[in-house]
C-alpha cells in the first residue's frame, strides 16, 4: 500500500497503462485516507468511484481532490461557507468535467477559506486546516485544504483556485507544486465567483510533471465563460534540466523587507543552483509593486461585495427564518450566513465602490494595475522570469494573524502583483527553513507556462525537495 | 478614518446587518486597511488608463442557438421556500 502513495500521478498513471495498479484499488487507498483524514482537509469524501470519470481517458482513474467552491452536481459545493451549507448544484464547472472525461476521479472535495478570502484557511465556516508538517500550524490559504491533502499524501493532486495567491502560497506552506495559470487558460464556469478579474483554476500536485499533466487536461475555451480563452499552444510535459540560457529577474520590491532570513535563505540558495544550470541571475524592478497589495484589496474586495450579493436567502443556501419583510430577510440573512473576514471585505469592497470614493478607491486601483500589468511588460523585456520566495514566512501558527486582518493581507505580497496583471506563476517547493517547507516562485509572461513549466522541472530536479515526511 | 455612521450607511448599502460589536470593530479594522490602501495616492497616476480586464479577448460570442434552459423545478430544488413554481419571499413592504 506505502508503494502506491509514493507514486506521483504521472507514475500511477503509467502503472496503471502497463497493468501494474488497479485503478479502483488505487482510488480505494486514497479514499480510505481521506475518510480518515485528522487535518480537516476535506469538507466531503466520496463513499465510492467516480462514475463520471472516464477511466478510459488518459489520466486513467488517478483520483482527485476538488476545492470546495467548484460546483460539483449533487455533491456538497458549498465555498467554505455555512451561507451556502449543504448546497447541492445542479451542474458541474467546466474544469471539473474537463479533468473527468480526461479520466481524473473525484475523490472529495477540499477546505477552503470561505469564498476563497483568506491566507491560512482560518476563515473557513467549516473549521480550520491544520498543516501536515506542523499541526499546530496554517497550510495556507485559501486553498489550504488542497494543499495539506496533496502533501499529506489523503490525495496524489487536487485543484484550487487562485485570486492573490491561492494556489501558490498554501503550496509554497505544505511543500508542494501549485500553478496559477493565465487569466483565462481554464474557464471560470462552474467556480463559485470571489473576483471575477482575478479567478483562476490552478493544479495543486506532488510534482511540476504532475501540474503540467494536469493542467493540460484543464485549459480550453468554453462557451460558458466568455472570458475563456484555453491555451494557444499544446501543454507539453517538462523535461528540461538545464537553464541554459535563461534569464531571471529578481525584483528588490518582493524579495527584500519582510522576508524572513530563513526563507530568503533558501530563495538565495536556489538562485544559486539556478546559476550552476546555466541561468542567468540579475536584479529587475518591478516600480509599482509594493502598491499591488493596495490595488488588490480595494479591487478585490470591490468584486466580490458585487458578487456576493446573490446570497440573499432567496434562491439557495441558508435563510433566516421569522421575518415579515424582506430587507429584515436579506440583513438578517447575510449576518448569519458570513464570516467575519467575509463580511469585512463586503464592507471594504461596499465603502470603494460608493459614491464619493469610487474614484479614490477603485478607479484609482484600476489605473495602479495598468502600471503594474506595464511593469512586468518591461522586466519581461530583458528577463524570461522573474522570480521570488512564493511567500515571506513559513507557514505561522494557527491564530497568530485571525485577529489582525492587515499582517493576513501582507502575506499575500509576493503572490498578488501577478494576477492583477493576469500572467501565469508557479511556486514550487524550495527546501525547508526551520524544518518547514519554504517556495520558489516563478512568474511568466501571459500564455508561457511551457517554459515556465520547463524550468520549475528543472530546478526541482536540482533542488531534490523531499515531501515524504509530510505523507506519514 | 472611518467612522460609526459611515460603517452602518455601507452596511445599509450591503444589504448585511451588523451587530453593535461588529460595527466598533468594522471602523477600526477598516480604518487600519484603509490607511495602508492610501499609499495609493503617492503615485502620480495623471492620464494612465484604467485596466479592467487583463487578457484580451476578441469574438467571445457564441453562436445564438436557442437551447432548452434549465426545468424549473431543478432551479428550485435549492430554494429555501417556493410557492406556485415561483421563489417564496416575505413582503417587500417594510411593516
Amino acid at each position: 500500500m506505502n508503494d502506491l502513495l509514493d507514486l506521483t500521478a504521472t507514475e500511477a498513471v503509467a502503472r496503471i497503462e502497463a497493468g501494474d495498479v488497479d485503478p479502483d484499488e488505487l482510488f480505494e487507498v486514497y479514499r480510505e485516507r481521506a475518510a480518515a483524514d485528522d487535518l480537516n482537509a476535506f469538507t466531503w469524501v466520496a463513499d465510492g468511484p467516480d462514475q463520471r470519470a472516464n477511466k478510459q481517458g488518459p489520466l486513467r482513474g488517478v483520483p482527485m481532490g476538488v476545492k470546495d467552491l467548484f460546483c460539483t452536481e449533487g455533491v456538497p459545493s458549498q465555498a467554505g461557507s455555512r451561507i451556502l451549507e449543504g448546497y447541492l448544484p445542479p451542474y458541474t464547472a467546466t474544469a471539473v468535467r474537463n479533468a473527468q472525461a480526461a479520466g481524473a476521479a473525484l475523490l472529495g472535495k477540499t477546505n477552503q477559506d470561505e469564498f476563497a478570502m483568506g491566507s491560512s484557511n482560518e476563515n473557513s465556516g467549516f473549521g480550520p486546516v491544520r498543516n501536515p508538517w506542523d499541526r499546530e500550524r496554517v497550510p495556507g490559504g485559501s486553498s489550504g485544504g488542497s494543499a495539506a491533502a496533496v502533501a499529506a499524501g489523503l490525495v496524489p493532486w487536487a485543484l484550487g483556485t487562485d485570486t492573490g495567491g491561492s494556489v501558490r502560497q498554501p503550496a509554497a506552506l505544505c511543500g508542494i507544486v501549485g500553478l496559477k495559470p493565465t487569466y483565462g487558460a481554464i474557464s471560470r464556469y462552474g467556480m463559485i465567483a470571489f473576483a471575477s478579474s482575478l479567478d483562476q483554476c490552478g493544479p495543486l500536485t506532488r510534482t511540476v510533471a504532475d501540474a503540467a499533466l494536469l493542467f493540460g487536461h484543464l485549459v480550453g475555451r468554453d462557451p460558458c465563460d466568455a472570458t475563456s480563452l484555453g491555451m494557444p499552444e499544446p501543454v507539453l510535459v517538462p523535461t528540461a534540466e538545464r537553464l541554459d540560457g535563461i534569464r531571471l529577474g529578481v525584483p528588490d520590491e518582493l524579495t527584500g523587507e519582510g522576508i524572513q532570513a530563513g526563507v530568503l535563505e533558501t530563495f538565495q540558495a536556489t538562485l544559486r543552483l539556478a546559476e550552476e544550470l546555466g541561468a542567468t541571475v540579475d536584479t529587475c524592478r518591478l516600480p509599482h509593486a509594493d502598491h499591488a497589495l493596495s490595488a488588490y484589496y480595494v479591487l478585490a474586495p470591490a468584486e466580490a461585495s458585487s458578487n456576493l450579493a446573490r446570497y440573499d436567502g432567496v434562491r439557495y443556501g441558508l435563510r433566516h427564518e421569522g421575518d415579515d419583510d424582506l430587507i429584515s430577510m436579506y440583513t438578517r440573512t447575510r449576518h448569519d450566513g458570513f464570516g467575519p473576514e467575509v463580511k469585512r471585505r463586503i464592507m471594504l469592497g461596499t465603502y470603494a465602490l460608493s459614491s464619493g470614493y469610487y474614484d479614490a478607491y477603485y478607479g484609482r486601483a484600476q489605473q495602479v494595475r495598468t502600471k503594474i500589468a506595464e511593469d512586468f511588460r518591461t522586466a519581461f523585456e530583458a528577463f524570461d522570469f522573474v522570480v521570488t520566495p512564493t511567500a515571506p514566512t513559513v507557514a505561522f501558527r494557527l491564530g497568530e494573524k485571525v485577529d489582525d486582518p492587515l499582517s493576513m493581507y501582507l502575506t499575500d505580497f509576493c503572490t498578488v502583483p501577478m494576477p492583477l496583471a493576469g500572467i501565469p506563476a508557479i511556486s514550487i517547493p524550495n527546501g525547508l527553513s526551520e524544518g518547514l517547507p519554504t517556495g520558489f516562485q516563478l512568474a511568466g509572461p501571459a500564455f508561457s507556462e511551457n517554459r515556465i513549466l520547463d524550468a520549475a522541472h528543472a530546478l526541482e530536479q536540482a533542488i531534490g525537495f523531499d515531501g515524504s515526511k509530510a505523507r506519514q | 478614518m472611518i467612522d460609526r455612521e459611515q460603517v452602518l450607511h455601507v452596511a445599509r448599502l450591503a444589504r448585511l446587518e451588523l451587530t453593535d460589536d461588529e460595527v466598533e470593530r468594522m471602523a477600526s479594522e477598516l480604518s487600519t486597511i484603509l490607511d495602508h490602501v492610501d499609499r495609493m495616492t503617492e503615485l502620480d497616476l495623471e492620464g494612465v488608463p484604467p485596466t479592467t480586464h487583463v487578457v484580451e479577448v476578441t469574438g467571445a460570442l457564441r453562436a445564438d442557438n436557442p437551447r432548452p434552459s434549465w426545468p424549473r423545478d431543478v432551479m428550485l430544488a435549492a430554494a429555501p421556500a417556493e410557492k406556485d413554481g415561483g421563489f417564496l419571499v416575505p413582503s417587500p413592504q417594510a411593516q
